[in-house]
């Protein structure tokens, strides 16, 4: 139950690479906060346009913002990262259910 | 166990949420539970598209008369700034640099403070206009999904300001590092249920 | 520390069980917390059946009688089955894998504790205006209306005590993944072990369902919600969807275990190693699987329309696979084995074809054409009992006798366990057997009585006797218990002789670190790859060092109690009660200050140092 510590010979040069290496997935972070954003806007956007059809509308924010929450997960919960094989699994076996779920209350509730 | 060592930027961990056995166990354990929660707000999710817009009777306000975009637009933007400056909080940690994560952490409370507050401010205004939880099932549903998403956002919002005051004294350890990080994770959890609410509940109802 | 074997008070011993966080303590709660609960249900069947002995009886009340068939069904699913399920999870499962301790003690006993006042609120519904009475399903459509404060107490009690089931599971899983000994790889873990595990995943994913459908109830009757009034626009079919959401996960919670403790039995007393390992494991998962593709079977007279019938009918049908390979692993198992029948052993055996009986009749009702035929009859109400009973109670009952020893340390009398067992099984098949005919002949399930000469007399009457043989059998077994602790003969290690998984390879009842030095895993049943090589135990994977433990608390008691608290506020906050919203934030109170307190306290354990482990070494052999 020790810690395991990842130190080279030099802990200077190790620590400046990993200074990099954060400030590096910091940019990403960055990048994928930037997309967010952009995603969100023309969510509201294609909805506050009106020109568009019922049909088109609901299915493409639907997208937009599944490609959202994958960003979210996989950068800002750092699921991209190795070790998180057993989160994924559960975490995606969680959405299977509430996918199900959903899919049922909308077409056999008598609705 | 050194969990309660001094540590300096150079004797850091560069994974300190996992680097003890039990940090290793929080960290699963609490992947773990959101996996519950995604079923959990799946379920309410469901409930809500389930009962969307079944009101009594025809004087009951319906979705797409109720909603407004600037005000759904201002509190998504408070919840997707917050989840970045929680990251930049988390960034912080790692870097062993205790002042700035608390920072950051402080600047994510404001944010999710003001988020709440609109949340309150909007609720009211339906209330006003006849949509309230006992008016319709669509109101319930409403306000059980949106409410229970606000429930865990001012729960989030005490979690980390406590967490932030019991250690202000004390500065990073591998005790508290991995309390700081699943912190951090739920509440980029509540930010991802949001994503989710504003398209479907707000955005979708605006379509109609 | 060192000194555990010394003799304790009995208010010591009162305050130990209160603060414990030892798995092996807790497991030992939740047997006697959950027998307690599983007397309390046996003794509403057992009026259930004087009820229905003779017709037109009028042993109890139509109302009475209603109580008692929904808190018979409630308790034995929710505060009887899943409890002693853990009991023998909390026992077994981090000694098979190796560890010390569960990944979260805390959170184990704060689970048990939420159970157990969970478990007691409902049970006070009994003397505060009757209990609940709408069946253990709880429909929406009857549960709006219904009058008493019986259906309150089934919301909060069953609110408490699943999220008690909640974080019990997720503690399993962590446990799981994390806490295995060196060597022990995913594929050498014993089958009870993978079975835990996939029974914490089912309880994570289904038992947020039955959160979200609890609220939805507790909204509606206590807070004016409107999700299944229809009057203003609500559903009543989203509860059905949402509890069998959960229900039927619920069953395969069950029952995974049972199949658990079942593959650790026949490979242990055919003294050979389980048939199919893999397949097993491959199909316990399957099984999990399909637990969630499947709910709406028991709604196929609701009209949901002939493709949703068909699917669901299918995907139920599919489950006989996995269950089927199990079934043949087992009979090959004990194929060329040589057999040793003892008492968990004979309920083994009998479990096969009482289970198959079970599982015939689930695929007769899964054909939804024929299911507007069964439906609400006691053809059902056989079925179920016989995949319940013929499945997890005999399981239970197996693994109490299997278990004992390494729990408590003495052997249970093999020849009382063999009564219990013989009168069991036939009281068990003397109750439900004939239920199946009734049920054809069309006597309908949850009725309190009938007009006699509808050809159903005899056959209630003979279902009666055989509940009274059960409840003999019971009683034997509780005196064995009492026999065998007076006696108090101490057995060791490995007292059925021929153990396989780790478990067998340290004391009975193990020291509270469990394993001195962690072992080292070697293959699949380490404990009988070292015994076929001629050694005493297992190798031990690290040298003799300090070991860390956690901390007793008092705090999982304190929490569970402010909800209970909080939860009678509630309730009588429907009624207008001056003192109910004061209760209400007293209760919340206890909890959130617990919590707190919990939160803000370092709690770092404590460790057991190198030399006190080798001085007891030492007082062992002088």
């Amino acid at each position: 139950m020790e810690n395991t510590r990842q130190t080279s010979a030099n802990p200077r040069i190790d620590l400046k690479y990993r200074r990099k290496k954060n400030a590096e997935e910091m940019r990403y972070q960055i990048i994928s906060f930037a997309l967010m954003i952009f995603l969100t806007l023309i969510a509201f956007g294609a909805v506050y346009y009106e020109g568009f059809s019922h049909w088109f509308v609901v299915p493409f924010i639907m997208l937009l913002a599944a490609i959202q929450v994958v960003f979210q997960l996989f950068y800002f919960m750092h699921m991209s990262h190795k070790g998180h094989e057993t989160p994924a699994l559960f975490l995606f076996s969680g959405l299977t259910v509430a996918l199900i779920t959903i899919l049922t209350f909308l077409t056999i509730t008598w609705i | 166990m050194q969990a309660e060592e001094k540590f300096t930027e150079m004797t850091w961990p560069a994974s300190p949420e996992k680097a003890t056995l039990e940090a290793k166990n929080k960290f699963l354990g609490f992947w773990f539970f959101l996996g519950g929660e995604t079923v959990l707000f799946g379920s309410l999710f469901a409930t809500y598209l389930a009962l969307k817009d079944k009101v009594p009777d025809s004087s009951h306000p319906l979705a797409k008369d109720l909603f407004e975009m600037p005000l759904t637009f201002l509190a998504t933007m408070f919840l997707l700034v917050s989840s970045l400056t929680s990251v930049y909080a988390m960034y912080h940690m790692k870097n062993y640099s205790f002042q700035r994560m608390q920072a950051w952490l402080l600047i994510t409370v404001f944010l999710g403070a003001c988020f709440l507050g609109l949340e309150v401010y909007e609720f009211r205004n339906y209330v006003h206009e006849g949509h309230t939880f006992t008016s319709s099932a669509f109101g319930s549903a409403f306000y059980a999904l949106v409410g229970f998403h606000g429930g865990h956002v001012a729960f989030g919002l005490l979690w980390i300001l406590s967490l932030m005051l019991r250690n202000a004294g004390r500065g990073l350890n591998l005790y508290n590092a991995p309390k700081f990080y699943v912190a951090s994770l739920y509440w980029h959890f509540i930010d991802v249920v949001w994503v989710f609410i504003f398209t479907v509940v707000y955005l979708m109802g605006m379509v109609g | 520390m060192s000194t555990i074997a010394q003799k304790k008070g009995f208010g010591a011993t009162v305050w130990d069980y209160l603060t414990t966080v030892d798995h092996k303590k807790i497991a030992i709660l939740y047997l006697m917390a959950g027998g307690i609960f599983f007397l309390a249900g046996g003794l509403e069947a057992l009026f259930i059946r004087i009820q229905l002995a003779v017709p037109n009886n009028d042993f109890v009340s139509a109302g009475l009688y209603n109580q008692i068939l929904t808190m018979h069904g409630t308790t034995m699913i929710f505060l009887a089955a899943m409890p002693l399920i853990f009991a023998f999870m909390n026992a077994a499962v981090p000694l098979q894998i190796g560890a010390r301790d569960v990944a979260f003690p805390f959170v184990n006993a704060l689970g048990f504790w939420l159970f157990f006042f969970g478990g007691i609120f409902l049970n006070c519904s009994w003397f505060l205006g009757g209990a609940p009475d709408a069946g253990w399903t709880s429909y929406a459509s009857l549960t709006l209306n219904a009058k008493s404060h019986g259906v309150d107490f089934y919301i909060l009690g069953l609110q408490i005590s699943g999220i008690g089931t909640l974080i019990g599971g997720i503690n399993f899983l962590v446990t799981i993944v994390n806490m295995r000994a060196p060597g022990m790889t995913y594929m050498r873990m014993p089958l009870f072990t993978w079975s835990s595990f996939v029974t914490s995943a089912l309880i994570l994913f289904a038992f947020p369902a039955l959160t979200v459908g609890l609220f939805l109830l507790m909204f509606d009757r206590m807070f004016g919600g409107n999700f299944f009034d229809v009057s203003a626009g609500g559903n009543t079919i989203i509860w059905e969807h949402l509890f069998w959401i959960f229900g039927h996960p619920e069953v395969y919670i069950l029952i995974l275990p049972a199949f658990g403790l079942f593959s650790e039995i026949f490979a242990t007393f055919s003294r050979k190693r389980l048939f199919g390992y893999s397949s097993m494991v491959f199909a316990t998962v399957l099984i999990g699987f399909l637990g969630f593709m499947v709910w709406a079977h028991h709604m196929f007279t609701v009209g949901m329309g002939p493709i949703a019938n068909a699917i669901f009918a299918v995907a139920t049908m599919a489950i006989a696979v996995p269950t089927g390979i199990k079934i043949f692993n087992w009979l090959f198992t004990m194929w060329g084995g040589s057999i040793k029948f003892t008492t968990p052993m004979h309920y083994a055996v009998a479990f096969i074809p009482s289970f198959v009986a079970g599982g015939v009749t689930g695929i007769m009702n899964a054909v939804a054409a024929a299911d507007y035929q069964y439906h609400d009859s006691y053809f059902v109400v056989a079925h179920f009992h016989y995949v319940i009973v013929g499945g997890v109670v005999l399981a239970l009952l197996a693994g109490t006798h299997y278990y004992w020893p390494k729990m408590f340390g003495t052997m249970l009398s093999e020849v009382l366990g063999k009564i219990t067992f013989w009168l069991f099984l036939i009281g068990f098949h003397l109750t439900f057997f004939i239920q199946h005919f009734l049920g054809l002949m069309g006597m309908p399930r949850r009725v309190f009585t009938y007009l006699p000469n509808q050809g159903w007399d005899t056959g209630n009457m003979v279902s009666s006797i055989g509940a009274f043989f059960m409840g003999i059998a019971v009683i034997i077994m509780l005196i064995n218990v009492v026999v065998t602790q007076v006696k108090g003969v101490k057995v060791g290690n490995d007292p059925w002789g021929d153990g396989r998984s780790l478990e067998w390879s340290i004391p009975s009842p193990p020291p509270f670190y469990n394993f001195k030095q962690l072992p080292l895993v070697r293959g699949l049943d380490p404990f009988w790859i070292e015994k076929m090589e001629g050694k005493k135990g297992m190798t031990p994977a690290e040298p003799l060092g300090d070991i860390h433990m956690p901390n007793a608390s008092f705090l999982p008691v304190t929490i569970s109690f402010g909800l209970f608290v909080a939860a009678f506020g509630i309730l009588f906050h429907v009624d207008d009660k001056p003192w109910a919203l004061p209760v209400m934030i007293i209760g919340l109170g206890i909890t959130l200050v617990s919590m707190l307190i919990r939160s803000v306290k370092d709690d770092h354990g404590f460790h057991i140092h190198k030399e006190d482990l080798e001085n007891e070494d030492k007082g062992v052999k002088a």
